[in-house]
């Protein structure tokens, strides 16, 4: 009852363009950015989602990707507001649902199959 | 008017601001709202206040004071039953207040009873450290020193292991987040002492 009572008080939060994400996907995260004066621009974010964490309103996902040979990761809320779109570019073959072994390997090393 | 309110705890879950950052909210629920039982004047009883009844007990439960007393406000025998000192009471007996008495914005007081963790001993009670777990170490959660021996007797207020949690606790100036009035829903920023289902006392904030 009481889960219940929650989704439907979440539910007008939750967005219904959402792509099926998994990990390993390499994906286009469109972050729109607040800057002085209240206006807002698109940043592109791409890399690879090494977790995805929560369900519902609270779902999240880990975006990973190296910035100028720095890696950089990344949590967004797939339901936040701030994201304006979130695209799939390619779907990758993995069989962990937490891709933390990534981070220790070279970049020939953390290439991941595609799936088809 | 302090406002009051007896709801329930739903549980948490996280909601969007318009300005898109994430918020941690509790969800109370109060379904067909509390009913004015009786208002207190200061003439009658001395100082003024409103009595509020949340969830019908039922009669065969109930005492015939309890019967009697909600018959005067026109209605059932209520399950918890509570009281809001205020000045200047606009409500009358047998009113109904529902989640909408408060406002998006609003700060709350909450209070209810916290989560009873039983008899607990110093390092969950009060945070102590514990002692070597190996190497010999015969000392692991224990109390620690008594402490020193000159007064022949032990301090009052030495820490020492006792029942933990189940307390009575008031949580100031929560934010009043959303109302959702056809739900008998409020959501309120942050957390809400004691488990899912619980009673819960809402009032206005008596330091905003």
């Amino acid at each position: 009852m009481s889960q219940q009572l929650i989704d439907e008080i979440t539910a007008k939060y939750l967005k219904k363009d959402v792509p099926e994400l998994r990990p390993g996907d390499t994906v286009k995260v469109s972050v729109e950015i607040v800057e002085a004066g209240a206006q807002t621009r698109t940043q592109d974010y791409v890399g690879l989602v090494i977790a995805i964490e929560g369900h519902g309103v609270s779902e999240t996902f880990t975006v990973r990707k190296i910035s100028n040979g720095i890696g950089v990761e990344r949590t967004f809320a797939v339901h936040s507001p701030r994201i304006a779109s979130i695209t799939v570019l390619r779907h990758g073959k993995v069989r962990r649902a937490k891709l933390n072994y990534i981070r220790g390997l070279s970049a020939k090393d953390a290439r991941i199959t595609e799936r088809r | 008017m302090r406002k009051g309110l007896l709801v329930r705890k739903v549980g948490m879950t996280q909601i969007f601001l318009e300005d898109g950052t994430i918020c941690p909210v509790t969800v109370l629920q109060a379904v067909e709202g509390n009913t004015v039982l009786q208002v207190k004047t200061l003439e009658n009883d001395g100082y003024s206040a409103y009595q509020l009844g949340f969830e019908t007990k039922k009669e065969r439960v109930s005492t015939k004071s309890e019967i009697a007393h909600a018959k005067k406000a026109n209605t059932t025998p209520k399950r918890f039953v509570a009281e809001v000192r205020s000045d200047d009471i606009t409500l009358n007996v047998g009113d109904v207040v529902k989640v909408d008495t408060f406002q998006k914005g609003d700060y709350v007081d909450v209070k209810a009873t916290s989560k009873g963790k039983g008899y607990a001993g110093p390092i969950k009670l009060n945070g102590q450290h514990r002692g070597p777990m190996a190497h010999g170490s015969k000392y692991h959660r224990g109390i620690g020193s008594m402490g020193a021996i000159a007064p022949n007797r032990v301090f009052k207020g030495k820490r020492l292991p006792s029942h933990m949690g189940a307390w009575t606790r008031t949580v100031q100036n929560l934010t009043v987040v959303d109302v959702i009035a056809d739900k008998d829903v409020i959501l309120v920023k942050g957390n809400v002492p004691g488990p899912k289902r619980g009673l819960v006392f809402v009032k206005s904030a008596i330091k905003k």
